[in-house]
C-alpha cells in the first residue's frame, strides 16, 4: 500500500526538521518546502493527500496561498500558526482550511489529527451513515442512535448534528454552522448556536458538561469527534 | 492635604478668611491679651498657613496681617500712622519675621519635595531591578535545565534508558514552564499596548468554565473543582477567549496554592444584566497586608515559592477591565479566599430561543 503523502510548507527550519522526523517515522511520505510559491508548485506535482501550511511565510501571505490552493486542491489542509489570534484562524478556516494547530503543538496531537483528516476525507465523499461503537447517524433517513438506542431530535438539532458529523474532525466556524443550519441571514446570531449546542449535548453526550463528541474551539467554532 | 486640594484662587481666599477670623477673635479679646500678644498670635497663624499654602497666598497673609495689626491694634487705632517709636520697630520686625517665615517654610517644603521625588525614583529603580531579577530567574532556570539535559544526552554515552527518560522529562517540564512565561508576558504586553479589542458575542458561561476545567485537566491537579450554576442562567455577551483565560488563570492559581484534594467552587449567577462568577477555595487565604496588592503587576506574595511570574492575576484584572468587568477578593470567615467577578453586559435567555 502506498504511504499517504504530506506536503509541509513552513519557513522555519527547526519546524521542518521536527515534522520530517515525526511524520516519516509515522509512515507518511513527507515533502518539505520553505515558501509559498514552492508550496503551490509542489502541491501540483507531488499531489499530496494532505497539506500542512504555515500562515507566516516569507514570500506570500499564508492566507493567499490557502486561497490559491483551494481553487483546485480539495484534500485536507491543516494550518500551522504561531498567531493565536482567533481572527486569523477563523479567516483561514473560512478560506477552506480543515483544521489548525497553534505552535507550540504536541506531535502526538498532530499525528492524531493528520490520521483523522485522512480517514474522514475518504468517508466524507461517500457515506451517508457515520458511526462508531456508541454513535450512529444516518443522514438520509434522519436517524440518530446513541448506544443503539434511537433518540429524538428536533429538526434544527438534527441538521446541526448532521453538519457536524459530516465534517468529523474538521473545525467548523460559528459563521459556517449558522449559515449551513439556519441560513445566511442568521450568520451572526451566535446565540442560536450556543443554545442548540447545549441542547444537543444534553441528548447525545454522556455528560453534557464534559463533552467528548461536540468539542468547543474557543472563540472559533466547534469540532465533532467520534468516540 | 490642603496644599494640593485647594486650587490657586481658593488658596488666596482661604488665607484672607483665616487672617480676618483670627484678627476678629483677637480684637474681641484685645483688652485682656494686649496688642503685643496679638502680634504673636498673627505670626503663628501666618506660619501655620505657610505650612499648607503656596508661597504667594502666604505672603498675602503676611502683608494683610501686618496691615490689620497696624490698623486695628496699634495706637492710634484706625490709621496706618504709628506714634510710638517702639511700636514702629515692632511693626517692622513683625513684617520681616512674617516674610521670613513664609519664605523659609516654602523653601523647606521645596527641599522635601525634591527628596520625595528622589525617593520614588529610587523605589522604582529598586522595583525594576527586582522585576528583572525575578524575570531572568524565571527564564534562566528552565533554560539551564534544557541546556544541561541536552548536553548530557548528547555527550554522555553511558546513560541508562531510565536516566535518558528522566532528562527528557526535565526538558519537557522546562519547556512547559518557559512557554507559560512567554504566554504571560505576551498577554501582558498586549494589554499594555492596548491592542486588545474584546470580541463580544453570545456565550454560554458554563461552556467556558468547563472548557477551562478541561484544559486544566491536561495539566493535572488533585483538587475537586465544583461548578454551581442555575439551569436557566442566560447567555451573556462576552469575549469567549478572554473570559476563558480569566477563569483558567484563577482556577490554575487555586490548584497551585490550595491543599491537595480540597474543593474549589465556581459559583455562577446573574443579577439582571450582570454576570457574577465566584471562585471559592479552601486554602489559606491572603495575608491582610498583601491582599490589596495581589492584582498588581509582578507582585508575588512574600511567602510564595519560586516559579510563577506574578503576572497571572494582573492579566485577569486587565482582561476583565477590557470587558468592563471588575474583580474583588476577600478572605472567608471559614478560611480560604473568595474571588468575585462582576461583568455588566447584555443577556438573553435560553428558553426564549430553545422553544422556537
Amino acid at each position: 500500500m502506498n504511504k499517504p503523502k504530506i506536503l509541509v510548507i513552513d519557513d522555519e527550519v527547526q519546524i521542518r526538521k521536527l515534522l520530517e522526523i515525526t511524520l516519516s517515522t509515522n509512515d507518511f511520505d513527507v515533502k518539505l518546502v520553505e515558501n509559498g510559491l514552492e508550496g503551490i508548485r509542489f502541491a501540483a506535482t507531488f499531489q499530496p493527500d494532505l497539506i500542512m501550511l504555515d500562515l507566516g511565510l516569507p514570500d506570500v501571505d499564508g492566507q493567499v496561498v490557502l486561497q490559491q490552493l483551494r481553487e483546485w486542491f480539495f484534500n485536507p489542509i491543516m494550518i500551522l500558526s504561531v498567531k493565536s489570534e482567533e481572527e486569523e484562524i477563523v479567516k483561514a478556516l473560512d478560506n477552506g482550511a480543515n483544521d489548525y494547530l497553534i505552535k507550540p503543538f504536541r506531535t502526538l496531537e498532530l499525528v492524531a489529527r493528520v490520521r483523522s483528516h485522512l480517514r474522514n476525507h475518504i468517508k466524507e465523499l461517500s457515506e451517508p451513515i457515520i458511526h462508531s461503537s456508541n454513535f450512529y447517524i444516518d443522514i438520509v433517513s434522519r436517524i440518530v442512535k446513541i448506544n443503539n438506542e434511537e433518540i429524538k431530535l428536533t429538526q434544527t438539532e438534527f441538521n446541526l448534528l448532521a453538519t457536524l458529523a459530516r465534517n468529523e474532525g474538521r473545525v467548523l466556524t460559528h459563521h459556517y454552522l449558522l449559515k449551513e443550519v439556519w441560513g445566511k441571514s442568521y450568520s451572526d446570531q451566535t446565540q442560536y448556536l450556543r443554545v442548540f449546542v447545549a441542547q444537543l449535548r444534553k441528548k447525545i453526550e454522556k455528560d453534557a458538561n464534559h463533552p467528548e463528541m461536540i468539542l468547543t474551539e474557543s472563540g472559533i467554532g466547534y469540532r465533532f469527534m467520534l468516540t | 492635604m490642603l496644599y494640593t486640594k485647594l486650587k490657586h484662587f481658593n488658596q488666596y481666599l482661604f488665607s484672607v478668611i483665616i487672617i480676618i477670623l483670627v484678627s476678629l477673635l483677637s480684637y474681641i479679646f484685645k483688652e485682656i491679651i494686649g496688642y503685643k500678644v496679638v502680634a504673636f498670635i498673627l505670626l503663628v497663624t501666618v506660619s501655620l498657613l505657610a505650612m499648607f499654602l503656596r508661597i504667594l497666598p502666604t505672603l498675602l497673609a503676611a502683608v494683610l496681617s501686618a496691615i490689620i495689626w497696624n490698623f486695628f491694634f496699634i495706637e492710634p487705632f484706625l490709621t496706618f500712622h504709628i506714634e510710638n517709636t517702639e511700636d514702629v520697630f515692632m511693626f517692622i520686625m513683625y513684617f520681616v519675621i512674617a516674610m521670613i517665615n513664609a519664605v523659609l517654610t516654602f523653601k523647606i517644603r521645596q527641599i522635601e519635595k525634591i527628596a520625595n521625588e528622589k525617593d520614588t525614583k529610587l523605589k522604582s529603580i529598586k522595583l525594576y531591578n527586582t522585576l528583572l531579577d525575578s524575570l531572568s530567574h524565571e527564564f534562566k532556570t528552565p533554560i539551564s535545565a534544557i541546556i544541561g539535559s541536552t548536553d548530557a544526552l548528547q555527550t554522555n554515552k553511558t546513560l541508562s534508558e531510565t536516566q535518558k527518560e528522566k532528562l527528557i522529562e526535565e526538558v519537557a517540564t522546562a519547556v512547559f514552564r518557559l512557554n507559560n512565561q512567554v504566554e504571560n508576558l505576551l498577554n501582558m504586553s498586549r494589554l499594555e499596548s492596548g491592542i486588545i479589542t474584546p470580541k463580544m458575542d453570545w456565550v454560554d458561561i458554563k461552556e467556558i468554565v468547563f472548557k477551562a476545567v478541561r484544559d486544566l485537566k491536561n495539566k493535572g491537579y488533585s483538587q475537586v473543582i465544583k461548578v454551581d450554576s442555575s439551569e436557566n442562567i442566560p447567555l451573556f455577551k462576552l469575549d469567549f477567549g478572554l473570559t476563558e483565560q480569566i477563569i483558567y488563570n484563577l482556577l490554575n492559581n487555586a490548584t497551585l496554592y490550595t491543599p491537595e484534594n480540597s474543593t474549589i467552587l465556581v459559583h455562577l449567577f446573574n443579577k439582571e444584566n450582570s454576570l457574577f462568577i465566584e471562585i471559592i477555595d479552601e486554602g489559606k487565604g491572603f495575608p491582610n497586608d498583601e491582599i490589596t496588592l495581589i492584582f498588581d503587576k509582578f507582585y508575588r506574595l512574600k511567602s510564595s515559592k519560586s516559579g510563577g511570574s506574578g503576572l497571572g492575576l494582573s492579566i485577569v484584572k486587565g482582561f476583565l477591565e477590557a470587558q468592563n468587568g471588575k474583580i474583588t477578593v476577600s478572605n472567608r470567615d471559614e478560611g480560604g479566599a473568595k474571588f468575585t467577578i462582576e461583568i455588566e453586559t447584555e443577556i438573553t435567555t435560553f428558553n426564549s430561543i430553545g422553544n422556537e
